[in-house]
């Protein structure tokens, strides 16, 4: 995972120079003509540009719904004008196969334990941070921060080894645990930042009404560092789901996730379209409800500087 | 973060107990496995024997790992310089729109689908065949709009006919025309579909000033018209350019009509006729997105498709930063909308661009799943990336890991500089 520190920095108005006060000039009306033309070419380019973007991802939508005789002669477009082609064939036969409705499972089993694993641990390390005092802190913690960007693929061939030697190469505990610890140096850093914000006094107030570092934790911290920690389960999660690398090395190939299924029908068939749109199509369906659902976490966990 | 701010003194086990679970972790997989390959990249592939930098030496002389050295160093340059500068028109251009929001999500979307999905989608869009890829049926239907599709691409002269094929694609009648003589230009090998709509053809009038003539397609269905004869059932091939061509140069020109008859001014005596070769033209097909040579710049337009969403919303948030009465003060002072982008907008917005681009590099620096899913296996080898071609080195056929290990920590040594300023950036907000 790699992270680069985003701190919202405003930029320097000063830096453009100094603007000299003066009252606003009438405007002719051959200027504002020319530029209510030019908005109405922008709105037309943005328009232009938000089709552009969406024509990928509906054509795997279209094409998902098609026969392979359809797929295999004519562009998806043909079945916008063709409501006969629709058939929801591919579909009814990707969800009888139980290789790939396991393989869904197989990347539930995955997501949602790393997700809570990252959480609860990158939690309570990021509230040791922030809170806790122990030797060396800022030091540890500086150390936590230098692992943000280390590449994944520093780990594979090391961590293999290690996962043979102790029995849980090709499982998914094995996966599981790859996740957490590749997740853990973002988690704490999101975590420790927002932590630290919590005002002193409800801790110190907390603290003279008897509570052990564990209450503190549990009842004041968590509870606060809300926002935070769902920015960082969504993030999370999405990275956890959408993984194809570390699965398709430390998973068990005879029951992949739904990434490394699919890639292995690419590899077989080449460019069976009938498996491989509605597949792909089934991959995207809960992180772009968790987008669409939770815009705003994602974003802020996305901004808050983690980009794997 | 401030030294000394912990208001709990706490017991050394319970720190302990918050603490060692995620530093155990990061231990086992993080830390131990750097130093693991930084020693096993100085071992061979059985990693029995010391070889020092030889795996090093190798990443730069093995022409298939120093391919994927170059494509990693396209990448790095083109992909976020692209997808940065992409998020920041759409940022300003989205400024002041009202439905600003809506264009934002549509951009910002494929961030939140896998590299996998992503790479069967752009699979799909790169399809060769400009009937079922969306990419060749854009770039095929400009281009026949701008230069035409060709009348008859599979008009043939016939074999042992008057014509003969060019090396241009052209066909050529050898013998020389005169004036006031019909001449007869017979095609064959058109299907019969694309003649539903041509006229039958016709003799060309007798005109002693003019060189006249008829193109048709000398083919009469159940075989019963006669060879070189414009028999009553055969249909006219339009739209042609006939040429008259003296000594190499062109000397008149004409399109044959719908009757497929065409004249040429009296200059065109005792020339030579050809048929100029736009009309027999294969169509064209579009490019070959996943062909060798334009496999890695396909790659990278998926990679931007993903990307431009994400400095696109981060540029936002540095613009919504930007003072409203700077701007306005320049425009009211006569800068016009170029000038207050370029003199003000960009040089304010410096440190987030700058955030944008070195995240985006890091991130392309690993790039690995598109490019396996996106490259066939045919033109694998010329979409090589470095993270790819660890994967392949340290888990494929033959491998040597060895080599997997030394371009792992290749890659780890170019993200040092970003992990010192992230550091520094710490320790100056520790000090304050």
């Amino acid at each position: 995972m790699t992270a680069t520190l985003i701190t919202a920095q405003a930029p320097d108005p000063s830096a453009a120079g100094p603007a000299p006060k003066t009252g606003p000039r009438p405007r002719s009306l051959a200027s504002r003509l020319a530029s209510l033309a030019a908005g109405g070419a922008v709105r037309v380019v943005l328009v232009v540009l938000a089709v552009l973007w969406l024509l990928p991802t509906a054509g795997l939508l279209v094409s998902s719904f098609r026969s392979p005789r359809d797929i295999a002669s004519t562009g998806w477009w043909e079945a916008l004008t063709d409501p006969g082609q629709w058939t929801g064939a591919n579909y009814d036969a990707l969800l009888g196969d139980d290789t790939f409705t396991s393989s869904i499972w197989t990347t539930v089993a995955i997501t949602v334990p790393s997700t809570v694993l990252v959480v609860v641990l990158g939690a309570a390390a990021a509230y040791a941070f922030a809170w806790l005092e122990f030797p060396g802190r800022d030091y540890w913690f500086l150390l936590v921060v230098a692992l943000l960007v280390v590449p994944v693929q520093v780990a594979l061939i090391p961590v293999a080894k290690l996962f043979n030697a102790l029995g849980i190469f090709e499982t998914t505990f094995g996966v599981i645990l790859f996740h957490s610890a590749f997740g853990l140096p973002f988690a704490v850093f999101l975590l420790r930042n927002f932590f630290a914000e919590i005002p002193r006094e409800l801790l110190e107030a907390a603290r003279l009404d008897g509570a052990g570092e564990l209450r503190l934790f549990t009842r004041v911290v968590l509870p606060l560092g809300g926002p935070a920690i769902a920015a960082l389960a969504i993030f999370q999660f999405m990275w956890v789901w959408n993984d194809m690398l570390v699965a398709l090395i430390f998973a068990d190939s005879g029951s992949p996730p739904m990434t490394v299924a699919l890639q292995q029908q690419m590899r077989q068939f080449g460019s069976n379209f009938d498996v491989l749109a509605p597949g792909a199509f089934l991959t995207m369906l809960i992180p772009l409800a968790i987008f669409f659902a939770f815009q705003r976490q994602f974003v802020s966990g996305v901004m808050s500087g983690a980009v794997k | 973060m401030e030294s000394g701010k912990a208001v709990i003194r706490a017991r050394p086990w319970a720190v302990a107990c918050f603490l060692l679970p995620a530093l155990v972790l990061l231990g086992a997989l993080v830390i131990y496995p750097i130093g693991y390959s930084i020693q096993r990249s100085l071992f061979d592939a059985s990693g029995d024997t010391f070889v020092g930098l030889d795996n090093f030496q190798e990443i730069f002389s093995n022409d298939s790992i120093r391919h994927a050295l170059r494509n990693n160093l396209i990448w790095i340059v083109v992909a976020p310089t692209v997808a940065t500068g992409l998020g920041l028109i759409f940022a300003v251009l989205t400024e002041r729109i009202r439905w600003a929001t809506a264009f934002k999500l549509v951009v910002f979307m494929p961030m939140a689908i896998s590299m996998l999905a992503a790479g069967i989608i752009f699979r799909l869009v790169y399809e060769q065949d400009p009937d079922r890829g969306v990419a060749n049926a854009m770039l095929t239907t400009v281009h026949d709009t701008f230069s035409g599709t060709s009348t008859w691409p599979d008009a043939q002269p016939r074999p042992d006919g008057p014509l003969t094929v060019q090396d241009d694609g052209s066909y050529l009648l050898e013998q020389p025309v005169t004036a006031g003589t019909p001449v007869l230009l017979p095609l064959v090998a058109v299907p019969q579909p694309e003649l539903s709509d041509a006229e039958p053809a016709a003799t060309a009038a007798t005109d002693p000033g003019q060189v006249t003539g008829t193109v048709w397609m000398d083919f009469t269905r159940g075989g019963a018209g006669a060879e070189g004869v414009i028999d009553p059932e055969e249909k006219a091939l339009s739209g042609i350019t006939v040429e008259a061509v003296r000594d190499g140069e062109v000397v008149a020109a004409a399109k044959t009509g719908d009757d497929g008859t065409f004249s040429l001014p009296a200059e065109a005596d005792g020339a030579q006729l050809r048929l100029a070769s736009d009309s027999f033209t294969a169509p064209y097909n579009g490019a070959e997105w996943l062909g060798p040579d334009l496999i890695t710049p396909a790659i990278i337009g998926a990679y931007v498709w993903m990307w431009s969403g994400f400095a696109m919303v981060l540029i936002a948030a540095g613009l919504a930063s930007v003072p409203r009465e700077t701007l306005e003060a320049a425009r009211v002072d006569g800068a016009n909308e170029w000038q207050v982008f370029r003199r003000i907008t960009v040089p304010l917005l410096g440190p987030v661009l700058g955030v944008v681009l070195v995240t985006l590099m890091i991130n392309v620096l690993k790039i690995f799943d598109l490019v396996y899913i996106i490259a066939p296996s045919s033109s694998q080898a010329d979409a090589n990336v470095l993270a790819l071609q660890l994967y392949l080195s340290s888990f494929g056929t033959g491998a040597d890991q060895g080599v997997g290990s030394a371009i792992a920590v290749l890659l780890l040594l170019l993200v040092v500089p970003v992990m010192i300023v992230n550091l520094r950036r710490l320790r100056r907000e520790n000090k304050r």
